[in-house]
């Protein structure tokens, strides 16, 4: 009788023990899920509020760089109108290419003709200085002389037009320069040899610390 | 009675291995996700603080438009002083 009441029991225990096994693994590993899960959670909050930021500070850029490409583009135009205006179509392409090795061949923007103008060779009119004037802003005086007279730019005599660019002192081909100083003991002019010239320093007056 | 022993015997040699293996090929996929998570939320912070320069282009859209300005001014005297091309 007691036998098989025992029997019963042992498996019964056993069928016990393995549910209990069971569910302690299930438990073990759902927790850790869930850690990590949080972790995950964590994580998120922050790429969320970075990419939150990331939103908030881009969302002017698209049209703060269009006014200013806009502002740039008018920029643009006004300078290559006037360019083109004051030079001519051929001068305005030389110019260029002058200053910017072969950017004649893009042409201007607003002149769908330019790249197909041969540029003339600016470089050989004027001189390197002059273009270096107008390569840096300042006042170059590139077809900027009177109005009334001729234009400085001499095609065939570029070399004299463009020393016409600079201060008299030898295009004209005057007879004779000024002369240059004469110097040494035989000079006409003869200056008196300071006394101070190798003495001892001046001493300056000494602080009283009393 | 044989049925059952082989009935624990089936839930301890087979359903707990599975049981086990399940799970813990949940937990290793749920840690591979964590530090993947954190380089994104760093990588984010980051491209954020990036942009705090984005601001300047509200000064540098307000600079350009004067400078065009200046140009177009300086440009509209030059249009007076030169004479144009023939």
């Amino acid at each position: 009788m007691m036998a098989p009441v025992l029997a019963v029991a042992v498996v019964g225990l056993v069928t016990i023990l393995a549910v209990v096994l069971i569910v302690l693994a299930l438990v073990f590993y759902l927790v850790s899920v869930i850690a990590q899960l949080r972790k995950i959670t964590a994580g998120l909050d922050e790429t969320i509020a970075g990419v939150s930021g990331i939103v908030q500070k881009s969302a002017p850029v698209n049209d703060v760089v269009t006014t200013i490409n806009e502002q740039l583009d008018a920029g643009v135009d006004l300078l290559e109108g006037l360019l083109v205006k004051k030079a001519g179509m051929s001068d305005a392409v030389g110019l260029v290419d002058g200053m910017y090795a072969g950017a004649a061949a893009a042409g201007f923007r607003n002149f769908p003709e330019s790249p197909t103008i041969k540029a003339p060779r600016i470089g050989e009119v004027y001189t390197r200085g002059t273009l270096t004037l107008a390569r840096l802003g300042r006042e170059a005086p590139i077809a900027a002389g009177n109005p009334a007279g001729p234009a400085l730019r001499d095609v065939e005599r570029g070399s004299l037009a463009a020393r016409l660019l600079y201060p008299e002192i030898r295009q004209t081909k005057p007879k004779s320069l000024a002369r240059s100083p004469v110097i040494g003991t035989d000079a006409p002019v003869q200056y008196e040899q300071r006394d101070d010239i190798g003495a001892p320093r001046k001493q300056l007056p000494q602080p009283d610390v009393s | 009675m044989i049925l059952w022993w082989i009935g624990n015997l089936v839930l301890l040699a087979v359903v707990l291995p599975i049981v086990v293996y399940l799970l813990r090929g949940v937990l290793d996929a749920a840690k591979s996700i964590v530090p993947s998570v954190q380089e994104i939320a760093k990588v984010a912070a980051a491209g954020s603080k990036d942009l705090d320069a984005a601001a300047l282009l509200l000064t540098t859209q307000d600079q350009v438009t004067k400078t065009v300005a200046g140009v177009a001014n300086y440009g509209g005297s030059l249009d007076v002083i030169l004479d144009d091309a023939r």
